[in-house]
C-alpha cells in the first residue's frame, strides 16, 4: 500500500514544500506554516503574533491591501490566517487554472508584508472588538482562565493568544514589522500543495516564488518550565447574564514527541471521545442528562499540552458535572480501560484516517502536522500499527499518570456563583 | 469553465430510483477514496410544528440514536465508529435528516441502521426524559450567544404566520411540557418510506447498492403523512424593528428581508446580489459557512469593515422550500455606536436598490460562486448533501444545475431583484445593544 506518498522538498534557501496529488475536484489547497506563533511574545505583549496574523495580508510591498482583496476575490479565494501557540498559518484553495497566480500572491504575503499605518489601526479596532466579544463568551473565559491557571504566568502556553485590549494597545507597527522580520524566515517555512496539479510542478512553482527568499535562520525557543502540579486549583468566573454554565477541567500533559504519545491518545479516546464522548458522555450526556455536550482534548505539543474535559452544563448541575468528572476520572486511574474499550478506541483511531484524509485541507494538514512534529513522510502507513501496538498497561499507566483529580485545575464560567472543591 | 463541467458530469450520474413504498433513492459512485457516506433524508423541520410542540422535530432526531427494536441501546455506542466512521444528524426548518461516512465496507450496516431508525426506534420512557434536560442545554448554551438571540428574535419577528418563525430548538414552555407520547407520534407521522430520501455516494457500485436499499428498505409499507397546509407569510407591508439591550459586550446589527424560496427565478440573482454585497458563501449548509467569503473588495465590507465602523459583516441566503429570509449581520466595532451601523448599512443597501450592480462586480461574483460550488462539493459527505439537501426543499436536480443557471443571471436580473427585494418597508431590523 503506497500510503499518501507525498512530494517534500527543501529549497535551497531552506523553505520546504510538501505537494500531494488528488483530483476529487479542480481545485488546489494552499497551507504554509511559518514558526511564528503566539509562543514568541512576551508577556508585555500578548496577542503580538495574532497582531501580525491579522495584518500580513493587509498589504505587501508591491500591492496594496485593495489590490490583494480584488486579485484574490476576482478568483473566489479567501485567503485565511490563523495563530497557534507555535504556527502562524495561511490557507487557501483556488481553482487548479488559478493556482500559479495565487501561490504568487501567497508568496508575496508570506515575504513581503508591509503592514500599512492605516491597517494596522483597522484591524487593531478589529482584535479589541474579538477580544471584548471572547470576555462575553463563557466558553473563551473558561478555556482562556483554565490555560493561564495550569500553565502560569511565566509560561507562554498560558497567555491568551489574542493578548488583551491593553496589551493590544500597546502594540505599534514597528513591532508587527519586526516581529515579521524576526520570524518568517525561508528555514521556518513549510507549505504545503494539495490538489489538482502534478507535485513536480507544484514544486517548481514554489521554487520560482520562494526560492529566492534570503533571510537567516530561525531561533527556536527553548522549552519554557512547566509548573510542577501543586494540587487541585479551582476558580469561578461569574457571569451571570448568561444562561448556560461552561466548565474546563485538565492537566498539563505530555510533548507530541513523547514515547507515549498513542497511549495517551487511545486514553483520551476512551475517557472523552469515543462515540458520544467515550465514558464522560456515556456518564454526562446519556445517563444523566446534563449536557449537550461533553468531551476531552488532548493537544500534545512541543512543549507538554493540556488534556482538557469541557462541558456545558445547566449552573443547577454544576457540582454534579464536576464529581462525575472526578468520579470516571478515578474508575479509569483505578480499574484501567476495559479490553473491549481499548479495542473499539484503537480501531476508531486507525479507521477514522482515510476519512481524515479525504478533502485537500484534510491531507494538507495532515502533512503539515507529520512535518512540524517530525513524524515522517510516511506517518500514515507507520501509525496503525503504532497504535495497534498500544496495550491495555500502557492506556493504564498514562491514565495513572495524566489524570488524577487531586491535580486538576478546574475552571466554572457562567450563570454561577458556588464555590469549587 | 471546468468547475461548469464537473457539475454537469456530477449530474450525469447520479442514479434516481423510487421504490414501491414511495422511497426515494439517488445513488452516486465516487471512486475517490475507499469511503461511502448514507444521508437519509426526512421532509419534515419546525416548520411542521403546532403551537405547544415546538422543537418536536429537533427532540426526535436526538431520540432517534438512542437504540431501536434490533439495535438495543447498549450496542448504539461505537456502532459506526468500529467501521472508523463519523454519524451525524440535524433538523432546520424544512427537514430532517441523519448521516454516517465510513470505510466502504460499512454501507451494508449503515443501511441497516438507517432502516432501523425509520422504522423502529424505542423511545423509552426514561430516555425522552433524560433527553429533555441535554435539549434544554443545547437551547442554553445557545442563548449564551448574543447573535443567535438576535437571530431568533428577528426571525420571529419577521415571520407572523408561517411555520419558520419559531427556533428549530423549540421554544422553552414547550420543552418542558412536551411528553413521550408527542414524540412518538410525531415520529410515527413523520418517518415513513414515501416522506424519505436516501442517498448514497461514495466508492459502491451503484447495483450492489440498489440490491441492498431493496433489502433493507423494500419491505416497508407507506402511509399517509397527513401534512397541514402551510400559511402563506403575508406580505409584510412596513419595516419591523426589534432591539435587545442585555448586559454584554458587543453591539450586534441584523438586517432581514424576505427572500424568495430555492426553486423561484429570483433565488440566483439575489444569491449574485450577497455576492456583490458580502462575497460568495455557496448553498451548502452543512458546509459552506465553515470557510469565510471571498469577501475583502465586497460592498458591505469596503463600507463597514474597512471603514472601521465594523469588525464583521456576513451576509445569509439559504435555499429554503417556502420563502425565508437573507439577512446581513454586523458586528460594530468596539466604541462604534449601532446608529452609525446601521445608517452606513442601510445607505450602502439603498445604493444597491436604487442603482444595481455593475458588470464587473457580475463577473466577479459569478466567478467567486463557480469556486464556491467545487469547494463545497469536496467529499463524498458533501455532495450526498446537497442531492439529499435538495431534494428535500426542490428537486436535486436544481442543485447540479446551480452553475449554469448562475451563469446566466443578468446585471439586469440582480437590480430588479435588489430593487424589489430590499425595500425598506419589507425588512426586519434587530439590534442587540449591550449594556456594560
Amino acid at each position: 500500500m503506497a500510503g499518501l506518498s507525498p512530494t517534500r522538498e527543501v529549497l535551497g534557501n531552506g523553505v520546504t514544500v510538501i505537494a500531494k496529488r488528488t483530483s476529487t475536484t479542480p481545485a488546489v489547497t494552499l497551507l504554509a506554516n511559518l514558526r511564528a506563533g503566539s509562543v514568541h511574545d512576551t508577556a508585555a505583549h500578548e496577542g503580538l503574533a495574532h497582531f501580525v496574523s491579522r495584518t500580513i495580508d493587509r498589504g505587501t510591498s508591491r500591492r496594496s491591501a485593495e489590490e490583494l482583496a480584488e486579485q484574490l476575490d476576482e478568483r473566489g479565494v479567501t485567503l485565511s490566517t490563523s495563530i497557534s501557540r507555535h504556527l502562524l498559518s495561511l490557507s487557501c484553495t483556488c481553482m487548479a487554472e488559478d493556482v500559479s497566480h495565487v501561490l504568487g500572491l501567497l508568496a508575496e504575503v508570506i515575504t513581503q508584508p508591509s503592514f500599512p499605518p492605516v491597517e494596522v489601526e483597522r484591524r487593531r479596532g478589529e482584535i479589541v472588538t474579538l477580544i471584548r466579544q471572547d470576555d462575553d463568551n463563557p466558553a473563551a473565559v473558561a478555556v482562556d482562565t483554565f490555560m493561564q491557571m495550569l500553565y502560569g504566568p511565566a509560561h507562554p502556553y498560558g497567555w491568551r493568544m489574542r493578548g488583551t485590549v491593553e496589551s493590544v494597545q500597546g502594540i505599534d507597527r514597528g513591532m508587527l514589522q519586526q516581529c515579521h522580520d524576526a520570524r518568517a524566515v525561508p528555514a521556518g517555512l513549510s507549505l504545503a500543495i494539495v490538489g489538482d496539479i502534478d507535485p513536480a510542478r507544484a514544486i517548481d512553482e514554489a521554487h520560482s516564488v520562494l526560492g529566492v527568499w534570503n533571510g537567516r535562520a530561525a531561533v527556536e525557543m527553548a522549552d519554557a518550565p512547566i509548573r510542577a502540579a501543586r494540587g487541585r486549583q479551582c476558580r469561578v468566573v461569574p457571569m451571570m447574564n448568561k444562561s448556560q454554565t461552561d466548565i474546563a477541567y485538565g492537566f498539563a500533559t505530555i510533548a507530541r514527541t513523547d514515547a507515549s504519545y498513542h497511549a495517551y491518545a487511545v486514553m483520551n479516546n476512551l475517557l472523552g471521545q469515543y462515540s458520544l464522548g467515550g465514558r464522560l458522555g456515556d456518564s454526562i450526556r446519556e445517563r444523566q442528562g446534563m449536557a449537550y455536550y461533553v468531551f476531552s482534548s488532548l493537544e500534545a505539543n512541543l512543549m507538554p499540552g493540556p488534556l482538557v474535559i469541557r462541558a456545558g452544563v445547566s449552573p443547577a448541575n454544576v457540582d454534579k458535572t464536576i464529581a462525575s468528572i472526578d468520579t470516571e476520572l478515578r474508575a479509569l486511574i483505578d480499574g484501567g480501560p476495559t479490553e473491549q474499550e481499548l479495542a473499539e478506541s484503537k480501531q476508531y483511531l486507525i479507521g477514522s484516517m482515510p476519512r481524515a484524509l479525504e478533502t485537500n485541507m484534510g491531507i494538507a494538514t495532515y502533512l503539515q502536522t507529520a512535518e512540524f512534529f517530525g513524524l515522517g513522510l510516511d506517518y500514515d502507513l507507520r501509525m496503525p500499527d503504532l497504535v495497534r501496538a498500544v496495550t491495555r498497561e500502557q492506556v493504564h499507566d498514562a491514565a495513572r499518570r495524566a489524570i488524577d483529580p487531586a491535580a486538576a485545575t478546574v475552571v466554572v464560567a457562567g450563570p454561577f456563583e458556588g464555590s469549587l472543591s | 469553465m471546468a468547475a461548469l463541467e464537473h457539475a454537469v458530469q456530477t449530474a450525469s450520474i447520479v442514479r434516481e430510483e423510487v421504490l414501491e413504498n414511495g422511497l426515494r433513492v439517488l445513488i452516486q459512485p465516487v471512486h475517490a477514496a475507499p469511503l461511502a457516506t448514507v444521508w437519509s433524508w426526512y421532509r419534515v423541520g419546525s416548520r411542521d410544528e403546532l403551537p405547544g410542540l415546538t422543537g418536536v422535530s429537533h427532540w426526535v432526531e436526538h431520540m432517534n440514536f438512542k437504540g431501536t427494536v434490533n439495535i438495543p441501546r447498549d450496542q448504539v455506542k461505537g456502532i459506526i465508529e468500529k467501521h472508523g466512521g463519523y454519524w451525524n444528524g440535524y433538523t432546520w426548518i424544512d427537514q430532517t435528516t441523519y448521516t454516517e461516512t465510513a470505510t466502504r465496507d460499512a454501507l451494508d450496516h449503515m443501511l441497516f441502521i438507517e432502516a432501523e431508525r425509520m422504522t423502529s426506534c424505542l423511545y423509552d420512557p426514561a430516555d425522552c426524559e433524560s433527553e429533555r434536560t441535554v435539549i434544554i442545554s443545547e437551547l442554553q448554551g445557545g442563548e449564551n450567544d448574543p447573535e443567535q438571540l438576535l437571530d431568533q428574535e428577528l426571525t420571529a419577528t419577521a415571520f407572523r404566520a408561517h411555520g419558520y418563525r419559531h427556533p428549530t430548538i423549540g421554544w422553552l414552555s414547550d420543552l418542558e411540557t412536551m411528553t413521550r407520547d408527542d414524540l412518538f407520534g410525531h415520529y410515527r407521522r413523520f418517518y415513513a418510506p414515501n416522506n424519505a430520501t436516501l442517498v448514497i455516494v461514495g466508492d459502491v457500485d451503484e447495483t450492489d447498492v440498489m440490491s441492498r436499499v431493496v433489502k433493507h428498505f423494500g419491505w416497508m409499507e407507506p402511509h399517509d403523512v397527513a401534512r397541514r397546509p402551510c400559511t402563506t407569510e403575508p406580505e409584510q407591508l412596513g419595516e419591523r424593528r426589534v432591539t435587545l439591550s442585555k448586559e454584554g459586550t458587543t453591539a450586534y446589527l441584523k438586517i432581514g428581508f424576505h427572500a424568495p424560496a430555492a426553486a423561484h427565478r429570483d433565488f440566483l440573482a439575489l444569491l449574485v446580489l450577497d455576492a456583490v454585497l458580502t462575497g460568495a458563501k455557496g448553498v451548502n449548509l452543512w458546509a459552506s459557512f465553515r470557510t469565510a467569503p471571498p469577501q475583502r473588495s465586497a460592498r458591505l465590507y469596503h463600507s463597514l469593515v474597512d471603514s472601521g465602523l465594523a469588525s464583521a459583516v456576513s451576509g445569509a441566503l439559504l435555499p429554503t422550500a417556502d420563502p425565508f429570509l437573507y439577512t446581513v449581520s454586523v458586528t460594530a466595532t468596539d466604541g462604534v455606536s449601532l446608529d452609525r451601523v446601521e445608517a452606513a448599512t442601510a445607505s450602502e443597501l439603498d445604493r444597491v436598490r436604487t442603482n444595481g450592480i455593475t458588470p464587473p462586480e457580475l463577473r466577479k461574483a459569478k466567478n467567486q460562486l463557480r469556486a464556491r460550488l467545487v469547494f463545497e462539493n469536496d467529499s463524498i459527505t458533501n455532495i450526498a448533501h446537497q442531492l439529499g439537501y435538495f431534494d428535500t426543499i426542490a428537486s436535486w436536480q436544481l442543485s447540479s444545475t446551480l452553475a449554469a443557471r448562475i451563469e446566466s443571471v443578468t446585471v439586469d436580473d440582480v437590480g430588479r431583484v435588489a430593487a424589489d427585494r430590499l425595500s425598506p418597508s419589507r425588512r426586519t431590523v434587530g439590534r442587540f445593544e449591550p449594556i456594560r
